[in-house]
């Protein structure tokens, strides 16, 4: 396979670009791997991922029910940063930070990793003792955080509208190497790295059973006939709770329809990305152009990937009233996507009743920013069998023992 | 060279000129012309520069669909980016600008991308800028910032108006074309209330633009003479330039209606009421909204000069406006011919008509030829010549390409074929067919969107359907019409199909792109969308490297992510994904369609919920007295508070300071009606509190308080206040500020969902009633003075944690013995209305005494001397009543509660919890920082510092002179003397003493003096 880069490029680009080949293949299945994941989304992908490169596993297929990348990798709002408040959570979206720091050097595909700095909004004098707080916890997590006055806030974005009348900006928690990333490109980068390794990802492949033995997974069901495996790695967000139903098995976690939104494209006006909890809305300008701005979930479960047009309405109101400027500006596409939501809002990686199946789901509202830490963790439970220091805390035992890890007071959105 | 002509221009009134500015310079139009328009009477042809190679454009088409012609419009504040010019409609001094160049938009430096563009195909900014790693953040992402976007981004608050408006219907009509019309006419006449919307500023669609007839007479009439009808019916509610953005889940729809209306009483700035967003429930909605035309892929189709047939047509006959002067025509159906035939009607010369189909079309192509026209079959343009607008064109066989002549022209009007904009049916979830004989995705009947009812809630109608022809419109309208009526149980009325003629728009060619075997080089010119500058090369490169898919393919290369949002791009880059994969266009999918149709105004979502009416801000009944005495503000959740009535001199904490030293040596006065008040009332109520509190609130006597703590399921602390019970069988329930809501609601739930069948009430009477708290050693002694009829307040009477009604200062109301300082307390709530009158009488008759108001801050500060909790400062939903002391509270009698079966998990049991605690810091003199953690310097299992606790609450005490915290610290309780270091922000160790949360009179004998 061709490597990317300048060069190539230039030579392609004076053939017409006619010999790049597939970014990953399109094989058949095989009868058996050592190791079946289910779900292609940044999750899934960055779990074959770390498990071909940390373990030494390539016997792996990913199968996806529909197209790679389809789910909330790509329905996201893009956003990555690791001001978390409870240590577990701080400690794996940081190093899903860090990894994706040097992401696209790895894959050798542009992820677009652009650390231009997170700040979440105090707006109260509750929210700013509540940001005070993640500050001091980042602290002794090792986490680059502090908490900045509105003067600076404002020095960091000009639009800003600091001074009320309603909800004026008291300060901002601000991670200066959180940032965004191009969220179609990280599920592209990992699929095309995990093609060159020898795994297999088969697209528009549903699984539609799991066969267990002797309370052992030893296989699945698919629209492409079965497949039998060793382990298997259930990496399928919204649709988890059904896809361990066939695995004889609940999940504590719900699915709703949460929505974002963009704006027709404008030069650029907003260099950081700005979480606004109080008022609830949060916003970046992609490279593109466009503001993408996160939208609320329903207050109902669902799959319709719609949403109601209130959450819209809401968010939209409390960013105009943010930053003044954006009201002749116009939405341009909405869309929505499903999120699994547990009760603790965080999310599980864990063993479950079946032997030597795992699953990995409930990131919630939260996902995109945990991918690589996620794939990381994920492939050392799925490999050894145990979790490591990353997964451990978020075993599904946790709802059994009350071991909450509860980011609701920090989750960077009080939805 | 386009120009005004004397034929058509229905719509402007040529008597009148309009100035206008485009770029600095001054021009003239008519009123009832769009911008585009205009710009094209004036001989404009290039307006704009695309998104990624800066190539010129020209306007494209007539309507939203318009992906090139996107100008900024007004100046200052108003200036709007991205609007297309093909619907701004002309204003006296208009003033635009064209978008995405530099220095100017005959000579744009970023054109540079243009010369570059075969080393920047699709995707390119994946496969470069990695290296050295840190230059793409520095270097090569702000570059690509810069040069991407369109429009300037604005600089200052919108001065502008927006308003919301909902309401409720029987039938919704998009669209006000003659199926739209015929919809809606016969909804009316059975019964249904109908409203129609129209997003142009003029109605009848294509009809009278093609020239068509109804009942014998142009379309136009028909048009005219239906609109006067509906307006005059009280039936139906009729609204032009109104765009159906959105059909939501449950018959919720958005549509945006344009008013630029001066405001009532006039705005000293010039503000406009510029847009009303409706929110529509409608029982029915029928999607009339027509079809777009498509362009044709070819090289160089992106130039100035080239555009829709259709659009040709509209400027024509709406305008008075050849945007063309000796066009070629390209055509796949009969529609050129018909083009041909009224350029020629209107004394434009046409170069030459090519068609792609090789059989012609019979008498129209004879009929053409015998005019002198030049028909060249089964050909189509090869190449276009020309840089900033088109010069001439080289035909080519459609087949092979190969040259058949070179024509000199001024552009090219193609045609097609059409794509039922299907927007409004897809939304919500309706499907779709390829219907191969039109080639063309039209809604599939049987798969409807459904409403809340499970029947179908949109109906599709006239060309966004399918039908083009205004026979099938016509059709179709009224069966729309009809079956929305048969839905709403309405008797069918009795509604003639009027006759109609039309012209068929023929057979389309199976053709897509010319010529059929392009080669490399060409097809990285044929442009698929042509804002985001998306090519047959790059749609061909996305499926080469596996992005076959067609949301790979979309996302991959940009395709209809535009600003159109892919109207004229979409089935075109279907047919492109199609060749490239071999597979037929079905096969292929369609991306999903979303909200809005096209784009809506943050500005008019937001609607009037912007500045103090953005969340309205709740205020007590004594707020004014608080803004006069020169209180400064703290938001707790809607509300503002008082956070302390700072005097002359004196910082907003020198003043709390001062109010808690006049609580613990005099009086003072707080303003607690903020404090939710809910009346749980019933036979159930006592069982009912059992269920929410953990303590037991049934056994509690009529006149008598209870602090209760409430648990979510998990078994963590949600909510705390104390319960009054009023009588045998109703309870007033205090919470929280913040929480009135969430408690009333959660109240409801349970009630709603678990125990539907118990008689209980819940009534949320927060702002019904005043309640301010007087405190202080000498706070009988002010009430004394105040006058009480009907109660005894003195120790005996009313002790602590008793209740009583009584006339309060004569005003009725009543009096709870409960305390949040730990002073001698009363608590006087009367009807809000009677608020401020009490307050007053309390200051006056109070201020021998020393009454100082005192404000939120003095309140934390007294609560903190005192150790007691406040929910959301010592609980964050991670929190158990054990970890507060509070376990004692559990009443052991019930056997059931909310949040028990979660208190007992194990973790929730551990003994090295971390538990409520006080803190001094060793120095007696350094305030911990709230927040701040505390580490036994230790590493956890990530690698992590240790951390072995946290400051929760932390004051100046005035009362002790020094600061004291609240915390909650690992085994806290058990470690009291012991000395811990917390971390700072700024890198600092603070050491702090744990001590008993209770700092100021432990045994509380000031609270039950």
């Amino acid at each position: 396979m061709k490597g990317y880069g300048a060069w190539s490029l230039i030579r392609e680009g004076l053939r017409h670009h006619l010999g790049w080949g597939r970014a990953w293949g399109s094989p058949a299945p095989r009868r058996r791997y050592e190791v079946v994941i289910v779900g292609a989304g940044g999750h899934g992908l960055a779990t074959a991922y770390y498990l071909a490169r940390n373990h030494g596993i390539t016997d792996i297929a990913v199968l996806e029910k529909s197209w790679l990348g389809g789910g909330n990798t790509g329905r996201n709002t893009t956003i990555i940063r690791s001001n978390y408040l409870h240590d577990p959570s701080a400690a794996i979206y940081e190093k899903a930070r860090q990894l994706y720091e040097t992401l696209s050097q790895e894959l050798d595909f542009n992820i677009m990793f652009s650390p231009r700095g997170v700040m979440m909004l105090a707006q109260t004098e509750h929210e700013k003792r509540v940001w005070q707080r993640v500050a001091h916890a980042n602290v002794l997590q090792g986490i680059d955080t502090r908490f900045i006055g509105p003067e600076e806030v404002k020095r960091r974005v000009p639009i800003i509208n600091i001074d009320g009348p309603r909800y004026p900006v008291l300060g901002a928690l601000w991670q200066p190497r959180g940032g965004t990333a191009r969220h179609d490109a990280v599920a592209w980068g990992y699929a095309r790295a995990l093609d060159r390794m020898g795994v297999h990802i088969i697209e528009n492949c549903e699984v539609t059973g799991i066969r267990t033995e002797g309370g052992k997974v030893v296989g699945v069901e698919t629209g492409k006939g079965p497949i039998d495996c060793g382990k298997l790695a259930l990496v399928v967000a919204g649709h988890s709770s059904r896809l361990a139903e066939m695995a004889g098995f609940r999940l504590p976690m719900e699915s709703v329809t949460l929505q974002a939104l963009v704006s027709e494209p404008v030069k650029p006006m907003l260099d950081v990305v700005v979480m606004a909890n109080t008022v609830h809305g949060y916003i970046s300008q992609s490279d593109k152009g466009e503001l993408v701005i996160g939208g609320g979930t329903d207050g109902y479960v669902n799959y319709t990937r719609r949403g109601a047009f209130q959450h819209v309405e809401e968010t939209v109101a409390a960013l105009v009233e943010t930053f003044p400027v954006l009201g002749r500006l116009r939405l341009m596409r909405q869309w929505g996507g499903i999120v699994d939501v547990t009760g603790d809002r965080s999310p599980i990686l864990s063993k479950t009743p079946v032997e030597n199946l795992f699953v990995n789901c409930g990131w919630g509202t939260g996902g995109f920013k945990a991918i690589p830490g996620s794939g990381w963790a994920m492939a050392e439970l799925v490999a050894t069998g145990e979790p490591g220091a990353l997964a451990e805390p978020f075993a599904l035992s946790r709802f059994r023992e009350g071991r909450f890890i509860d980011e609701s007071v920090a989750a960077g959105v009080a939805h | 060279m386009s120009r005004r002509v004397t034929f058509g221009g229905r719509l402007i009134d040529r008597h009148q000129t309009m100035p206008f500015v485009f770029d600095g310079e001054r021009m003239c139009g008519h009123p009832g012309d769009t911008l585009a328009s205009a710009l094209l009477a004036n001989g404009i042809r290039l307006v704009g520069r695309s998104f990624k190679y800066h190539r010129p454009r020209g306007v494209f088409a007539a309507g939203i669909e318009e992906p090139n012609a996107l100008v900024t419009v007004g100046e200052g504040p108003r200036a709007t980016p991205n609007l297309r010019a093909t619907v701004v409609p002309l204003v006296p001094d208009l003033a635009a600008r064209s978008q995405n160049r530099w220095p100017s938009l005959g000579f744009d430096l970023g054109a540079v991308a243009d010369l570059a563009a075969r080393f920047l195909p699709a995707g390119f900014y994946y496969k470069t800028f990695m290296w050295p790693r840190w230059a793409w953040e520095k270097i090569y992402e702000p570059l690509i910032r810069r040069a991407a976007g369109l429009g300037p981004a604005p600089a200052a608050p919108d001065p502008d108006h927006y308003e919301q408006i909902h309401v409720e219907v029987d039938v919704l009509v998009a669209g006000g074309g003659v199926a739209g019309l015929m919809a809606a006419e016969t909804a009316a006449r059975a019964g249904a209330r109908v409203l129609v919307m129209e997003a142009a500023a003029h109605w009848g669609g294509r009809a009278p633009v093609e020239g068509e007839e109804i009942d014998g007479r142009p379309a136009e009439i028909w048009v005219e003479e239906t609109l006067a009808r509906l307006t005059a019916s009280d039936k139906v509610t009729v609204r032009s330039r109104s765009l159906v953005a959105g059909v939501y889940d449950h018959g919720h729809v958005v549509a945006v209606e344009t008013l630029d209306r001066p405001l009532a009483g006039g705005s000293l700035d010039g503000a406009v009421l510029r847009q009303r967003l409706w929110h529509i429930r409608a029982r029915r909605i029928v999607n009339a909204c027509g079809a777009i035309e498509r362009p044709l892929v070819f090289p160089g189709n992106d130039r100035p000069g080239v555009m829709l047939a259709s659009a040709v047509r509209d400027h024509l006959i709406n305008w008075g406006v050849a945007p063309l002067e000796r066009p070629v025509i390209l055509t796949v159906n009969d529609e050129g011919y018909h083009t041909a035939e009224l350029l020629l009607e209107a004394g434009i010369a046409v170069a030459a008509l090519v068609d792609l189909r090789p059989k012609g079309a019979g008498a129209l192509e004879r009929a053409l030829r015998a005019r002198g026209v030049r028909v060249i079959l089964g050909a189509g343009v090869t190449a276009t010549h020309g840089r900033k607008g088109v010069k001439g064109v080289t035909i080519g066989r459609v087949k092979t390409g190969e040259t058949l002549t070179r024509l000199a022209c001024d552009g090219v009007a193609m045609a097609g074929g059409w794509s039922p904009s299907v927007h409004l049916w897809s939304h919500a979830g309706g499907k779709l067919l390829w219907d191969e004989a039109a080639q063309l995705f039209r809604p599939d009947p049987t798969r409807p969107p459904r409403g809340g009812d499970g029947a179908p809630l949109v109906i599709a109608a006239g060309a966004a359907a399918g039908d083009l022809e205004i026979g099938a419109a016509l059709a179709g309208g009224r069966a729309a019409g009809l079956e929305a009526a048969e839905a709403l149980g309405l008797e069918r009325p009795d509604m003639p199909l009027p006759a109609s003629r039309g012209r068929p728009a023929g057979t389309r060619s199976g053709d897509w792109v010319v010529p059929r075997r392009a080669k490399a080089a060409q097809k990285e010119r044929m442009f698929v969308d042509l804002q985001n500058d998306v090519k047959l090369a790059d749609l061909e490169l996305a499926v080469r490297e596996g992005y076959e898919s067609v949301e790979h393919a979309k996302r991959y290369t940009t395709w209809g992510m535009a600003t159109d949002q892919a109207k004229t791009s979409g089935i075109n880059g279907l047919a492109a994904l199609s060749l490239a994969r071999g597979a037929p266009i079905p096969a292929i999918g369609t991306t999903t369609f979303r909200p809005p149709f096209a784009p809506v105004t943050f500005g008019a979502i937001a609607g009037l919920a912007r500045g103090p009416l953005f969340k309205p801000l709740r205020k007590t009944a004594i707020d004014g007295w608080h803004e006069a005495a020169g209180a400064v503000w703290e938001n707790v959740a809607d509300w503002r508070r008082p956070f302390s009535y700072p005097r002359k001199g004196e910082t907003r904490e020198e003043a709390a300071a001062r109010e808690v030293l006049a609580v613990r040596q005099k009086v003072g006065m707080l303003d607690a009606s903020t404090l939710g008040k809910i009346l749980v009332k019933g036979p159930d109520a006592g069982r009912f509190l059992d269920m929410l509190y953990i303590n037991t609130m049934s056994t509690l006597p009529v006149g008598r308080c209870r602090y209760g703590v409430m648990l979510n399921e998990q078994g963590f602390v949600i909510d705390d206040g104390v319960v009054v019970r009023l009588a045998e069988d109703s309870f007033l329930c205090h919470t929280t500020t913040g929480g009135a809501g969430h408690v009333h609601g959660w109240m409801e739930e349970w009630l709603q969902t678990e125990w539907w069948d118990w008689q209980v009430f819940t009534l949320d009477q927060t702002e019904a009633f005043a309640q301010i708290a007087v405190a202080g050693p000498k706070a009988r002694e002010v009430l004394v003075a105040l006058g009480v009829k009907g109660a005894d307040i003195s120790p005996e009477g009313l002790p602590f944690m008793h209740s009583c009604a009584a006339e309060i200062a004569g005003i009725p109301g009543r009096i709870h013995r409960i305390s949040f300082s730990g002073e001698l307390s009363f608590e006087l709530a009367v009807p809000a209305d009677r608020g401020l009158e009490l307050w007053e009488k309390l200051a006056e008759v109070g201020a021998p005494f020393g009454i100082t108001p005192y404000g939120t801050e003095a309140m934390h500060i007294l609560r903190a001397e005192k150790g007691y909790i406040i929910v959301g400062d010592e609980t964050d939903g991670t929190v158990t009543p054990h970890d507060l002391g509070l376990g004692r509270m559990i009443s052991k009698k019930k056997t059931d509660f909310i949040g028990k079966r979660g208190l007992e998990r194990p973790f929730l049991r551990r003994a090295d919890r971390w538990r409520l605690v006080g803190l001094e810091p060793v120095d007696g003199q350094t305030l911990l920082p709230v927040g701040a953690h505390a580490t036994d310097h230790g590493i956890n299992m990530f690698g992590q510092r240790r951390a072995i606790g946290r400051v929760t609450t932390s004051h100046f005490s005035p009362t002790l002179g020094r600061p004291i915290a609240l915390g909650l610290v690992e085994r806290g309780p058990e470690r009291l003397g012991e000395e811990i270091d917390f971390l700072t922000t700024e890198g600092e160790t603070i050491r702090a003493r744990i001590v008993d949360p209770v700092f100021h009179d432990r045994e509380g004998r000031r609270l039950h003096g």
